[in-house]
């Protein structure tokens, strides 16, 4: 009856296998510097320019929308207290880890997936080199530290953006006005659990995207679908752990 | 003396299906240091397989395989990593990173392997220059393997197997697809390396010629080219070290000399022997 759990659950349990060995992986040698370096340029520096721009427009956006609300309550003056806090605890991470896991686990599922349908995976293994120590350890530590620094960088510029809105365009408040009540509205909490998400999102997107991209079979047309299957399972993931996050930080 | 030596590869019984298939069926034998294994069959007859679970990459159903001495079967991935540096492998189409230039492609089991020592950069740079120009591809040092040809992706597969001077290389189909002058020189390279440095060999081929070749000629690294074993001033009892293998379904089903090969009454056996 419960047959049709059965291939979920054993690829659940081959994912947590991967887990358990990137992790082992990353503290043990030898350590590919040179590999991490080159991931974080890709997944870090390639992704600045459209974490610049969503950063800049969602901040901008929300302080659009909540400018009219606001003003119907007379509360136009926390427009930079609602968009420090919605954007450091919540969109901030959820945002750019979606967009990473556009540009990046579909990366690493279609760079890992065609070597392996051409036996590259295994030539590595032949050469007597850990393909998981090799591709694996270097994109985890890469996303797992990049994704705080771009969440970081994204929050900044909504900010910004926020603030373009709210002070030159609809003149809602003065400038010291919008920085102190935005910086005000934030407490340790909010700071710890903006850059907790993003830590744990790198390490999603990196595992599940190296994930189907090592389990690849079938030709070309197996690499689009672990592909396809890596964003989506990345991208539902990072809405499950945002969950599973604000549950037990409003908790604390 | 190479005969009484223990055996480099070592297979006992051997068994690995794939579904309802054999993949592999009661598998024996041993190759010693210098000496060579033509493996011959038909398309699925299990010959990859046997190369693959020569170095464990493929696990085995039932039976033990032993490399250099050492179990490679019921091991954990992780021991046998530094095993494998000691076996070269060529692999069915080169097997090269497609997006590593020949040099990256043949040093990377020089600055990768698990157990390597850090070589110094310039010693990597010479050892790389020096399997390059083994098989006549120095030239192609920053190219790309999609700028090389089938042929030549080939020998940059051979330089890699090769730059960590293993005792053992193993060859999966190294002629499959290429034109017969293609072929001819990617076998001479093999018989050159197999006499230069003593390396032991297991050839997967569908070619008849690429055993023959590798039975009847030697090289000489006096005028650096091939000879045919009857020129030779003593003839080489090595003759006997290249054994062919026949298989079938996964069975090893003839094993014996060039001459043994050629004279068998096998309906099976035959369409792989001399027409």
């Amino acid at each position: 009856m419960l047959a049709f759990l059965k291939t979920p659950v054993a690829s659940f349990q081959e994912f947590l296998f991967l887990a358990g060995k990137a992790f082992s992986n990353v503290f043990r040698r030898p350590h590919y510097y040179d590999d991490v370096s080159l991931q974080m340029d890709i997944i870090g520096v390639g992704s600045l320019p459209i974490v610049i721009l969503t950063g800049l427009f969602s901040g901008a956006i929300i302080a659009l929308q909540m400018s009219r609300a606001l003003n119907a309550y007379g509360a136009a003056s926390q427009v930079g207290s609602i968009v420090s806090l919605t954007l450091v605890r919540e969109l901030g991470p959820v945002l750019t880890a979606l967009l990473v896991a556009g540009r990046n686990a579909s990366g690493m599922a279609s760079e890992l997936g065609s070597m392996k349908v051409t036996e590259q995976i295994d030539a590595m293994r032949a050469l007597g080199t850990d393909p998981i120590q090799k591709l694996v350890a270097p994109r985890l530590i890469a996303t797992a530290v990049m994704l705080p620094c771009l969440t970081v960088i994204s929050d900044v510029l909504g900010l910004v953006g926020a603030y373009l809105v709210s002070v030159p365009l609809l003149r809602l408040i003065t400038s010291s006005e919008y920085w102190s009540s935005s910086w005000r509205a934030l407490v340790y909490n909010d700071l710890a659990q903006g850059l907790i998400k993003p830590l744990l999102f790198g390490m999603i997107i990196a595992l599940v995207g190296c994930f189907y991209g090592i389990r690849t079979t079938g030709g070309t047309q197996g690499v689009g679908h672990a592909t396809t299957q890596a964003v989506v399972v990345a991208s539902i993931w990072i809405f499950f752990a945002t969950f599973v996050i604000d549950k037990i930080f409003v908790n604390l | 003396m190479a005969e009484q030596s223990e055996p480099v590869v070592e297979f006992q019984n051997v068994n690995s299906r794939f579904g309802n298939q054999w993949a592999l069926h009661d598998v024996s034998f041993g190759l010693r240091a210098g000496e060579t294994r033509i493996i011959l069959g038909a398309a699925g007859s299990g010959k990859t397989t046997l190369l693959k679970a020569a170095i464990g990459l493929v696990q085995p159903d039932s039976g033990t395989i032993s490399l250099f001495g050492e179990k490679v079967t019921n091991r954990k991935e992780r021991d046998l990593f530094a095993l494998r540096t000691k076996a070269g492998v060529l692999f069915q189409e080169g097997g090269l990173f497609d997006s590593l230039t020949v040099r990256e492609n043949v040093e990377y089991p020089l600055v990768n392997q698990q157990t390597a020592e850090r070589l110094p950069s310039d010693e990597v740079e010479r050892r790389v220059r020096e399997a390059l120009r083994f098989v006549e591809l120095e030239q192609t040092l920053d190219q790309f393997p999609s700028e090389l040809s089938g042929g030549m992706r080939r020998r940059v597969g051979i330089a890699r197997a090769i730059v960590t001077e293993p005792p053992l290389v193993l060859y999966d189909s190294p002629t499959a697809g290429l034109d017969p002058i293609t072929a001819n020189t990617i076998m001479a390279l093999i018989a050159k390396e197999r006499d230069v440095r003593r390396t032991a060999s297991l050839i997967v081929t569908h070619r008849f010629q690429d055993g023959e070749l590798m039975a009847n000629f030697r090289y000489n690294p006096e005028n650096e080219e091939l000879v045919p074993v009857e020129e030779l001033e003593h003839a080489d009892p090595a003759k006997a070290r290249t054994k062919f293998f026949v298989m079938q379904d996964g069975e090893i089903v003839f094993t014996g000399t060039l001459e043994q090969l050629e004279e068998t009454t096998d309906p099976y056996v035959k369409r792989f022997g001399k027409h």
